[in-house]
């Protein structure tokens, strides 16, 4: 499923914003944990804020070894 | 005792109101001395619950409510002595955290979580003593206990059989996953959802209206619609003893305590 920009953007936006990381260092191949330096508490932090915003269900099994904002997307679209 | 100053808990009593406040770093994590000083605090419950209409329990700390039970002081303990006297010394402790969680279940206080961040485990198993639970929108809650061949110890799943439905409580056990405050006040666990940092403000605000009511009526509503499931919280205990005394127990304990991977509360 090709991913739709508007979802990556809004999740590099969402990102940078929550963990205070200028937006322009984030890119969408980019290892999240290391990006953000966040550690487990926090990815659920951003996992609620996805969740949050998208209107979206994401068991966080469905995370496991995701670790770039692109696959987090595809993830997320296919909720949508 | 009126005002307490714990190493892992405080409380305070105004205007009839009993605060809790959890206060332990990292996450709140429940080990010894927060079960000692639980125990203190409802060792005090009943002198208290004469000047108070309600109690809320909360979490000082940013990063959530409670993660749970101690796991790298539990591992510890069983590197220090062994799996099999550490087994042994389970069913004690589950006794004592039993005790206090029953007498905050049962307490003649009309009884408010207000939770944020992490609501995990034994931190989970405290809110749902609870009559009411108000959640920040970024509170997450979780059962992860199946990841290290254990069910929750601490009365979680009694409780949540009685506070919602059998089908519920199947899928977060038996998936592990965690789910977020907008999907707990779907499914009736959580009573309000309220923007980040509002929790407490939304919790003092409920006490305040409990007020209003005849606090001999809102003890026999409570009594009535809230019974201790006594049976099935033994059982509970009992089936977390024999798992227990399994091997994987310990070896999902060591993967937990010395895993460097991003995600460890992940099954």
């Amino acid at each position: 499923m090709p991913i739709a920009n508007q979802t990556l953007d809004e999740i590099l936006d969402l990102a940078a914003s929550h963990f205070k990381v200028p937006r322009e260092k984030l890119s969408p191949d980019e290892d999240f944990f290391k990006a953000l330096g966040i550690d487990s508490l926090q990815t659920l932090d951003l996992l609620t804020k996805l969740e949050n915003h998208f209107h979206v269900e994401l068991p966080d099994y469905e995370l496991q070894g995701v670790s770039d904002f692109r696959t987090l997307a595809g993830k997320i679209q296919a909720r949508l | 005792m009126k005002q307490f100053q714990g190493q892992t808990l405080s409380w305070d009593v105004a205007n009839g109101v009993i605060e809790l406040a959890l206060h332990r770093e990292p996450c709140n994590e429940i080990g010894a001395l927060t079960t000692e000083e639980l125990e203190q605090f409802v060792a005090e419950l009943g002198a208290l619950s004469r000047e108070a209409h309600a109690l809320i329990i909360y979490s000082a700390l940013k990063s959530g409510f409670c993660a749970g039970a101690d796991l790298r002081e539990l591992y510890r303990r069983i590197q220090q002595i062994g799996r099999v006297e550490v087994a042994k010394e389970i069913r004690s402790y589950l006794g004592r955290i039993h005790h206090v969680m029953n007498a905050i279940d049962s307490c003649p206080l009309t009884t408010i979580a207000a939770v944020h961040g992490v609501v995990f485990g034994g931190g989970f198993e405290l809110a749902l003593t609870c009559d009411l639970m108000i959640a920040d929108r970024m509170a997450r809650f979780c059962f992860p206990e199946l990841r290290l061949g254990l069910i929750p110890g601490f009365g979680g799943i009694p409780r949540l059989k009685r506070d919602l439905g059998n089908s519920v409580v199947r899928d977060l056990l038996l998936t592990g996953r965690s789910f977020n405050a907008t999907k707990a006040q779907q499914i009736g666990l959580v009573s309000q959802v309220v923007a980040e940092g509002e929790a407490l403000r939304a919790a003092r605000a409920t006490a305040t209206q409990i007020a209003k009511f005849d606090r001999s009526t809102a003890i026999a509503a409570k009594k009535f619609i809230k019974p201790i499931p006594y049976q099935e919280l033994q059982r509970e205990i009992d089936i977390f003893c024999e798992l227990f005394a399994q091997p994987a127990v310990e070896a999902g304990l060591k993967k937990f305590v010395e895993s460097s991977d991003a995600q460890p509360y992940l099954p």
